[in-house]
């Protein structure tokens, strides 16, 4: 738009039409906006009101009283401190342990020539096209003979060594200049050394991408903690908050202020790295 | 050179080389470990066990049975005797994958005409840090919380059916109580969460198409309209065939929407074909016949994947 030719252009255009259009065109993203937005505001509307005023006719966007007594209640009734605290052990091992040996297996991918590489990687590739539900049954009967079925750690098992993770990470590693390794080598760094002093330090940007894509599928994975985790004292948020639902399952306005508490930690996790996030999906989504 | 030295340096780098490697599987080791124990392994007994019987508990009472479990998926004596209506009519595999193939039909291309329509819109315009932030919100909220919070939406007396009554439209059931609406319900609820993933996308690729070609086409007076089809909509092409693919495989996998807001209800309106293998494998613990639809769930995924791959070279512009 900026161009000499594209101005004389505009300027040959009728301006009060641009200005028009350029009007238009936020009013319709707004509209759009606030249809996105609507069921999350539907959701803060009726976790502040009583039972029977959530389906009342007709409809009211704004609770008469705010009560904000159901907040204090769904703490007492559900176990929401055990739900997060699973959920985020879960996230934090899972992320943890897949950000480190992914890194590790990636640089030897990207910068290592050894027998077997290119039939190892294809074999990390194929996995990621095979659908986790085709195979979730053999692994759950193998989870429960090694005892970890109803644990935390059977999630953490599923999650921490995805071919994903490694993929992502060889891409990037790929992208940093041999000579810089072949540099280091000649200064007598161990392998072990350049992915600790150079690889490391260089792909922060990656690592970012996927820490907060491990964290938000972790955080909001359903059927896998579905499948593993039948105890109450092990569940996570997104099973926990189900099983309350089953449980009171009229008790829409508690139901909605216990959902609108699930969606806490991760929405800060996001608007906080959000940039990583986007561009992550724009740039590794693309190349996928 | 002497024929000792030669040697002796080729057995040194022998050395090298196999120190090299030696050094590669240790960085592999963690991750392969975990890969192969957790993720390899039971993909090689996902094939083996579509032909065994087994209701769990004690390994020793497995039984092998041929191609047992296929026959009795796909309905083989009944629809040898009715005809192969019987298929789609009657048989869970058939309904199953009759939902999931116009779930999958219906939800990819909505999904991208929204997709699009908002990543257009956003492009070049200021202020779109924000909106995108609300588009992609959905996207990143989990599952539970949103389904339950539409479902509730959608009830009978609920704010979806007072806006449709308001318009004339005479609809007040609850829409995952219908067994017509209960599958738009779902539609509905994964292209507005979707929508936003896909946005991102086609935003990179509209902002990677050349200024030049904008600008030479406008020179030519081409309007907007013009432009947006002869210009940027080609310019998409690779972008629209990723993202067809990806979500149509994606859409192929859908469990978590139907498992919170119908369970496949009612009857057997919304029931799919992830949701078929759960029922079989943990609530009937049939895990013979559960492995052999997960093996027809792997063979549609991975020939999508193939036509992917086949014709990923025509598709791409560089």
């Amino acid at each position: 738009m900026e161009s000499t030719i594209h101005g004389r252009e505009i300027r040959k255009d009728n301006p009060v039409l641009r200005k028009v259009f350029r009007v238009a065109v936020w009013i319709v993203l707004i509209a759009l906006a606030a249809f996105t937005l609507i069921p999350f505001f539907w959701m803060i509307s009726s976790s502040l009101k009583i039972d029977r005023e959530v389906f009342a006719f007709p409809m009211r966007w704004i609770p008469e009283t705010f009560h904000w007594e159901n907040y204090s209640l769904i703490w007492q009734r559900v176990p929401l401190v055990t739900y997060f605290k699973n959920t985020a052990f879960i996230a934090l091992m899972v992320t943890l342990l897949q950000t480190l040996t992914s890194s590790f297996a990636a640089y030897a991918f990207a910068k290592l020539n050894f027998k077997g590489r290119d039939v190892l990687f294809l074999c990390y590739i194929g996995t990621i096209a095979v659908p986790w539900q085709a195979y979730m049954l053999p692994q759950f009967i193998m989870m429960g003979y090694i005892g970890l079925y109803d644990t935390p750690w059977a999630m953490v098992a599923l999650q921490a060594f995805s071919a994903f993770g490694v993929f992502l990470m060889r891409q990037f590693y790929r992208s940093i200049p041999t000579e810089l390794c072949e540099a280091a080598r000649l200064d007598g760094l161990s392998e072990y050394g350049i992915w600790a002093r150079i690889m490391l330090p260089l792909s922060k940007a990656a690592i970012a991408t996927l820490v907060i894509f491990t964290f938000v599928n972790t955080w909001n994975d359903f059927m896998g903690p579905m499948i593993y985790l039948t105890n109450d004292a092990n569940k996570t948020i997104q099973v926990g908050l189900r099983r309350f639902i089953q449980q009171y399952s009229s008790d829409y306005h508690l139901i909605m202020a216990a959902s609108l508490c699930s969606l806490v930690p991760v929405s800060v996790v996001f608007l906080c790295l959000q940039r990583y996030f986007i561009e992550g999906i724009a740039t590794s989504g693309l190349k996928g | 050179m002497s024929q000792t030295e030669a040697r002796r340096i080729r057995h040194r780098m022998g050395k090298q080389e196999r120190k090299n490697t030696l050094i590669a599987y240790s960085f592999l080791a963690p991750n392969f470990i975990g890969f192969a124990v957790f993720t390899l392994v039971p993909v090689l007994c996902a094939i083996a066990l579509s032909f065994f019987e087994w209701n769990g508990g004690d390994i020793s009472k497995i039984r092998f049975v041929g191609l047992d479990n296929y026959a009795s998926i796909f309905a083989v004596k009944k629809v040898a005797e009715k005809g192969i209506e019987y298929f789609f009519t009657r048989s869970d595999l058939g309904i199953t994958l009759k939902n999931t193939v116009f779930y999958t039909i219906v939800t990819v291309p909505l999904t991208i005409v929204c997709a699009l329509a908002l990543a257009i819109l956003l492009n070049k315009i200021k202020g779109a840090l924000f909106f995108r932030t609300v588009f992609f919100f959905p996207y990143v909220s989990s599952m539970v919380a949103i389904c339950v919070c539409w479902s509730f939406m959608m009830m009978k007396n609920g704010p979806v059916n007072q806006i449709i009554m308001a318009l004339g439209i005479n609809f007040n059931k609850s829409w995952t109580a219908d067994s017509t609406m209960a599958m738009w319900a779902i539609i509905l609820v994964s292209v507005w969460r979707n929508m936003g993933y896909y946005m991102v996308l086609y935003l990179a690729a509209l902002q990677g198409i050349p200024k030049e070609l904008t600008e030479a086409a406008t020179v030519d007076g081409a309007n907007k309209w013009q432009q947006f089809l002869h210009v940027t909509l080609p310019q998409l092409k690779p972008t629209t065939f990723f993202v067809s693919v990806m979500m149509v495989i994606s859409c192929f996998k859908i469990f978590d929407v139907v498992a919170i807001m119908t369970e496949g209800g009612p009857g057997r309106a919304t029931k799919m074909l992830v949701t078929y293998i759960y029922d079989e494998a943990f609530s009937k613990i049939r895990y013979g016949s559960a492995s052999a639809i997960a093996m027809v769930l792997l063979i549609i995924v991975l020939l999508v994947t193939i036509i992917q791959f086949s014709s990923e070279k025509k598709f791409s512009n560089d």
